[in-house]
């Protein structure tokens, strides 16, 4: 209203402007007389146009549809052997020891990461650098090369044995290469490996909670152990899951690096494969599809994990996807016409 | 019934401070301040910033630990014990016990984000250990829960998550969070600082309410009026000391000191001094 009030003064400045207003500026033309509030109710409204977007929308579309139609019509990709291959049993065998991996060195990797984070923050100066120096061998040794140290451990350490320090008292005494099998260097890799990362991200979720919360907790009493788990890791695991979904996500990855050890994880079945019937790409192919699905899976429970720990941080929970589908169909279904009003 | 059982609650909660000292780093804040709260009363601290008033008030709750003095609650020291003729220092489960008998409540409130008002209310009792009491249930500090949200009237909020709270309603959760362990003696850290000035008067009418209740307050604030109101020891701290206390009437309409006076004369409202 007040603009346009505006409007009608300042054509009145500069001279009659070209009236693209409504019948008001006409009105302000005449004088200031009947001066008058203009009536836009009976307007229609068209939207701002894009053509430029439209343009790019197209060039992207006509990208993608190529794309799909060199993958469905080369004869090359194969599809029909990554079809076989897909669902066989060698290779779903892999499959379970890849998620098996994933699983055990994800646990194992993320509770010691927990414990070394605490470490980090402790008031004691030797677990803090404890934690820290662990953090930094294990973070800046390539981890190929951790999974060999620990597969040749028998060459370091021939016996390993439990038993009080510089006596001959021995309890239990091993030969290393029975104890170290190829699984057992694979998860001691890849869980001290994950370990000194989450400890990084375990150590940053717990830095990112307000002060103020432990103290109202220690103000309430509440005791120290529950104090953590109740107040401060729930908090913290709002900064924490982002980050360690990325970790995880990375490890069902990393997983392919045991092949080295020659342990038959989904990577190593699918490269003795295709040395045996020299179909390399389709078979890549086939465990990366592998890798899509569980990364699709573990996206989904990232969304529903972060959606549960964002309760009270935002005021509103935001609906889920199948919520929104739900919301779409009742209210396109029950009132067909509304979107033509 | 015992005796201690029946007894009114205005027999509980003598807070005594004697010569506390505080340094953070060079800087001393507390320099050897005395103080002494009769169970039942209302002290109210008030001070230029950095006169140490809110950190005298932590450390009577040991969240600050004090570098010289001591401070007694019915006689009993806070955060040490007496052997012979040492003071040990308390194992930080007796502290936590000591601090069930002393609620507090923050500037910025504190409330548990994740938790819904009454969860926040209901926490503490079910997990702390106080003294001569058994925890209680869940759905005991449920029951005691609503009501304590009720006191303060916020009873339909009690499934509300704080951030869907305004400012003054999040502080009268804090309160009741604070009551929910019976605590012979309450601190308020400037209570309303943080609040928009028309949501002031709601919080500081249920202080009001709390300091008829027999238990001992202390409260640090800039809310004059209120201090006036409330109080039945005005104390005004400057640079780390008590510079002068006594009743409302003689702190503010007739103060001894100068530094007192030129305080005044700045924060008070010409008509307030009237």
């Amino acid at each position: 209203m007040s603009s346009a009030a505006m409007r009608v003064a300042q054509s009145h400045q500069t001279e009659p402007a070209a009236a693209d207003g409504p019948p008001a500026a006409g009105t302000a033309r005449d004088g200031a007389v009947a001066r008058q509030a203009p009536d836009y109710s009976s307007y229609r409204v068209v939207a701002a146009k894009h053509p430029w977007r439209w343009v790019g929308t197209a060039v992207v579309a006509l990208g993608v549809l190529a794309v799909a139609w060199s993958l469905a019509t080369n004869p090359r990709w194969e599809w029909g052997v990554v079809a076989q291959w897909f669902t066989a049993q060698s290779v779903v065998k892999g499959l379970v020891e890849t998620l098996k991996l994933t699983a055990i060195s994800g646990i194992l990797g993320f509770v010691l990461g927990f414990i070394l984070a605490l470490m980090r923050l402790s008031a004691s100066p030797l677990l803090v650098s404890v934690s820290w120096t662990f953090s930094w061998i294990f973070r800046s040794t390539p981890l190929l090369v951790q999974m060999l140290l620990w597969y040749n451990l028998g060459y370091l350490y021939e016996k390993i044995s439990l038993g009080l320090p510089f006596t001959d008292v021995r309890f239990f005494e091993v030969q290393t290469t029975t104890l170290i099998s190829q699984f057992a260097a694979a998860v001691l890799g890849l869980t001290l490996n994950q370990a000194a990362y989450s400890a990084e991200i375990i150590r940053g979720g717990i830095l990112s909670v307000d002060q103020g919360q432990l103290e109202a907790a220690a103000a309430l009493g509440i005791p120290a152990w529950r104090r953590s788990t109740r107040i401060v890791l729930p908090q913290a695991m709002r900064a924490i899951l982002p980050t360690a979904f990325n970790e995880i996500i990375g490890l069902v990855k990393g997983t392919s690096i045991v092949y080295v050890l020659a342990y038959s994880e989904l990577f190593y079945t699918v490269q003795v494969i295709y040395n045996r019937t020299q179909q390399v790409l389709p078979l890549l192919l086939v465990a990366t599809l592998w890798y899509v699905v569980i990364t699709s899976v573990l996206s989904v429970f990232q969304y529903y994990i972060e959606r549960h720990y964002s309760k009270g941080a935002v005021r509103n929970l935001p609906l889920t996807p199948l919520q929104k589908a739900r919301k779409f169909f009742a209210t396109h279904t029950a009132v067909p016409t509304r979107r033509n009003i | 019934m015992t005796a201690t059982l029946t007894a009114p609650a205005a027999t509980r909660g003598l807070v005594e401070i004697t010569g506390v000292r505080k340094s953070f780093g060079a800087t001393e804040v507390l320099k050897g301040v005395s103080l002494t709260v009769e169970p039942g009363g209302v002290a109210v601290i008030v001070g230029p910033s950095g006169s140490g008033k809110s950190t005298l008030l932590r450390t009577i709750n040991h969240l600050e630990k004090v570098d010289g003095g001591h401070i007694t609650i019915d006689g009993q020291l806070v955060g040490y014990e007496v052997r012979g003729d040492r003071l040990h220092e308390l194992h930080e489960k007796e502290i936590l016990k000591q601090r069930t008998e002393i609620g507090m409540v923050f500037q910025n409130f504190n409330l548990f984000p994740h938790l819904t008002a009454l969860e926040n209310v209901a926490e503490a009792p079910v997990v702390a250990h106080q003294p001569g009491k058994a925890r209680r249930t869940r759905e005991e500090a449920r029951r005691r829960g609503l009501e304590l949200l009720g006191r303060v009237g916020l009873k339909d909020r009690a499934d509300a998550y704080p951030r869907q709270l305004s400012g003054g309603q999040q502080q009268r959760v804090a309160i009741a969070r604070a009551l929910a362990l019976d605590p012979k003696i309450l601190l308020f850290d400037e209570p309303t600082s943080a609040l928009d000035p028309e949501l002031v008067n709601e919080v500081l009418d249920v202080i009001r309410e709390l300091a008829k209740s027999g238990t001992t307050l202390i409260i640090v604030t800039h809310e004059m009026g209120f201090a006036r109101d409330v109080a039945d020891t005005v104390v005004f701290m400057d640079q780390g000391q008590i510079v002068e206390q006594g009743s409302p009437q003689q702190i503010f309409s007739n103060p001894q000191e100068s530094r007192t006076r030129s305080f005044f004369s700045k924060v008070l409202e010409p008509a307030f001094n009237i």
